[in-house]
């Protein structure tokens, strides 16, 4: 009965094509519609909350006070983004977000360096230059990552205070610098513990000593842990609140704790489309590095070195 | 300065690793200029040895000395050693002229000094168009080369080879293999070479060490190593295909085997000869005999051929002999079948001899 299969074959192709090369594909199969069906759904649950901000923060005041929130702006302005940077009222202090973005940027950029700095050494020293109670001073490097933030809020206060950094920006970057070790330390010990050993023993041979064969063989090859450290780093240091309103007084405020005060300002009228341009301006920033950062992630950086 | 005709001498080496006793009490003196192979399976504590003497692990007891002067305590770079990995470990962001100076740039050595080094180190190993590569643009061959070009800048007496042929495909292997035996006798360095390979060590080597679980079980030249083996281990290890083993009783000058005697005239007895008792005889696959040469063989018997497996050059055939199997290599243009019944000649003068209980050689 060889005829009703080829039959059969004929009906399923829809001709008598014989079977040759890639095997064709439905576009419209009904995977393809779940999956993509799935994907749109998603993507417009999230994107449209970022569409009403941006829509709202482009509005004047009467626009928004019509109501359509989906509607877009009839008439442009950027009004409110100049607001909220420039003339906000945060508390006693009416020059918006500006004077909380330069505090935010010199809390950033030495508390990115810093521990980034610190860990790298100390992973680095922790994967190749073991010591007698490496494991066990890795070990409670970790468990720091378990405690609670809010278990220690109170001790770094207390601390802070009888070191005279309180409410200074320099103790706010000593504390993210330390509360970036646990994590920052796991992240590059196991990124140096999974290069070839093989090349720590050459270049010892080589006589490059602690420091050499850190800045001269393992940095130049770790460049995309590096990059991955600062992600890290600056979304976390900058989206940081709790430490922020805590360790510093107004004139200090990072970012986030002026976005709230502006937001959360129970005087007045709730001006949407400022608040929302604040929000926005607020976020840019890690928006900003995701962005320049995700072509830095390049692999392969390691090739040639070993076996490939 | 007393002792300086031993390039690398290792006293009562001990390593332990926590609990786990790697090497024991291991002694070892390397010549002026001997091309020495550390050879033996996975585990055996080759590498680690290598490693030792290198100073790349610490020991745990014992001392070492290269050309008479005592660097246990030396780091890597202080003494004078030049080591090649098997994962080649050429620094990545570096050109091969970077990954070649690296070293001589680190022990502050005068430009132009690094310059010339490079440039005779590149032209013995013939890499000169690559030097402004980086390694990721070089073939496996190229980078080994490199990784020895690494060790040749330094001018250092004493060559490290950690296995470093065991990621090149064959036909590179064997070439590479070639190269190292030229460049050795070119330069006339001290090399200390770790293998599992027994083709790399009978060919590189002026003498083998063939180590088992941390201890050397016998240290000689390739022909030593292969025709009078210390003991069963080093029998066993060394020829591929590997020795016959016959289980048998020796007495009066005299192994019997089953229904076969062999008699073990000029025979060259060692550690005081053999007494009477169950004793095995190793015979190599190629000193079975076949064909007209039989007649000459003082032993002669027949195999039954079970199998035979064609390799070109030779021809290995399996057979029984007095109810163990019997491998034989013939030549590679014998037609033997499988059942086929097969006159053998076996010269027991040219056999290895061992005890039963202490495996060593008789």
């Amino acid at each position: 009965m060889a005829d009703v299969g080829s039959l059969n074959t004929a009906a399923v192709a829809g001709n008598t094509v014989e079977a040759r090369g890639p095997k064709p594909k439905k576009r419209l199969s009904r995977n393809n519609i779940i999956l993509y069906g799935t994907l749109i759904v998603v993507s417009v649950y999230y994107l449209l909350p970022l569409y009403v901000m941006i829509v709202t923060s482009l509005k004047g005041m009467p626009e928004i006070r019509v109501g359509n929130i989906f509607a877009p702006p009839l008439e442009i302005t950027f009004e409110p983004w100049v607001k909220a940077w420039a003339e906000a009222c945060t508390g006693i202090n009416c020059d918006g977000l500006s004077r909380g973005f330069w505090n935010s940027v010199q809390i950033l950029i030495p508390s990115v360096a810093l521990s980034i700095l610190i860990a790298s050494v100390n992973g680095y020293a922790l994967a190749n230059w073991k010591f007698k109670g490496s494991e066990l001073f890795f070990t409670i490097l970790i468990i720091g990552a378990f405690i609670p933030y809010q278990t220690m809020i109170y001790p770094i206060v207390i601390i802070l205070r009888e070191i005279g950094l309180m409410g200074d920006l320099a103790g706010l970057v000593l504390v993210h610098t330390v509360f970036g070790m646990p994590i920052l330390t796991l992240l590059f010990r196991n990124h140096f513990a999974a290069l070839p050993v093989d090349l720590f023993k050459a270049a010892r041979v080589d006589g490059a000593g602690f420091w050499g064969i850190y800045f001269r063989v393992l940095v130049p090859m770790s460049l995309p842990i590096f990059v991955v450290a600062m992600i890290l780093q600056v979304t976390g240091i900058w989206n940081d609140f709790l430490f922020g309103v805590i360790y510093t007084k107004p004139e200090t405020y990072p970012m986030t704790v002026q976005l709230n005060n502006i937001v959360n300002s129970v005087q007045g009228i709730k001006e949407y489309n400022v608040n929302m341009a604040a929000t926005l301006l607020t976020g840019l920033v890690p928006l900003v590095i995701y962005f320049v950062s995700g072509k830095l992630f390049v692999r392969g950086i390691a090739a040639g070195a070993v076996k490939g | 300065m007393t002792d300086s005709k031993y390039s690398v001498e290792v006293r009562d080496l001990d390593l332990h690793f926590g609990e786990v006793k790697v090497l024991q009490k291991l002694n070892i003196n390397i010549h002026q200029g001997e091309f020495l192979v550390l050879l033996g399976s996975s585990g055996c504590g080759k590498s680690t040895l290598l490693n030792c003497i290198a100073g790349l692990l610490e020991i745990t007891d014992g001392q070492i000395f290269i050309n008479g002067r005592n660097v246990t305590w030396h780091e890597p770079s202080e003494r004078g050693i030049g080591m090649v990995f098997q994962s080649y470990a050429l620094y990545p962001q570096m050109t091969v002229e970077g990954n070649l100076s690296f070293g001589l740039k680190n022990a502050r050595v005068p430009k132009d000094e690094v310059a010339k080094r490079v440039k005779r180190a590149a032209e013995i190993l013939q890499i000169e168009p690559l030097l402004k590569r980086k390694p990721g643009a070089l073939s496996g061959g190229q980078r080994q080369r490199v990784a020895i070009g690494r060790a040749l800048v330094r001018d250092v007496d004493v060559f490290l080879f950690d296995e470093p042929l065991s990621n090149l495909d064959a036909k590179l292997r064997t070439d590479l293999r070639v190269e190292l035996k030229r460049l050795h006798q070119q330069l006339k360095n001290t090399m200390i070479y770790v293998t599992h390979d027994q083709v790399e060590a009978m060919t590189l080597a002026d003498r083998i060490a063939v180590m088992k679980g941390g201890k050397i079980m016998q240290l000689g030249s390739p022909d030593e190593i292969y025709n009078r083996p210390q003991n069963l281990y080093v029998a066993d290890f060394i020829g591929s295909p590997s020795m016959n083993f016959l289980e048998g009783m020796y007495q009066d000058n005299a192994i019997r085997v089953g229904d076969l005697t062999l008699p073990m005239d000029g025979y060259e007895y060692v550690n005081g000869g053999a007494k009477a008792g169950p004793a095995t005889i190793g015979i190599r696959p190629e000193h079975v005999v076949t064909g007209e040469l039989v007649d000459r063989a003082p032993v002669h018997a027949r195999v039954t051929v079970d199998l035979v497996e064609p390799m070109g050059s030779d021809t290995l055939v399996y057979g029984d002999l007095a109810g163990k199997q019997l491998r034989i290599r013939m030549d590679g243009q014998a037609r033997v079948r499988p059942g086929d019944d097969l006159p053998i000649g076996i010269d027991p003068s040219r056999a290895s001899l061992f005890d039963n209980e202490s495996t060593a050689r008789l």
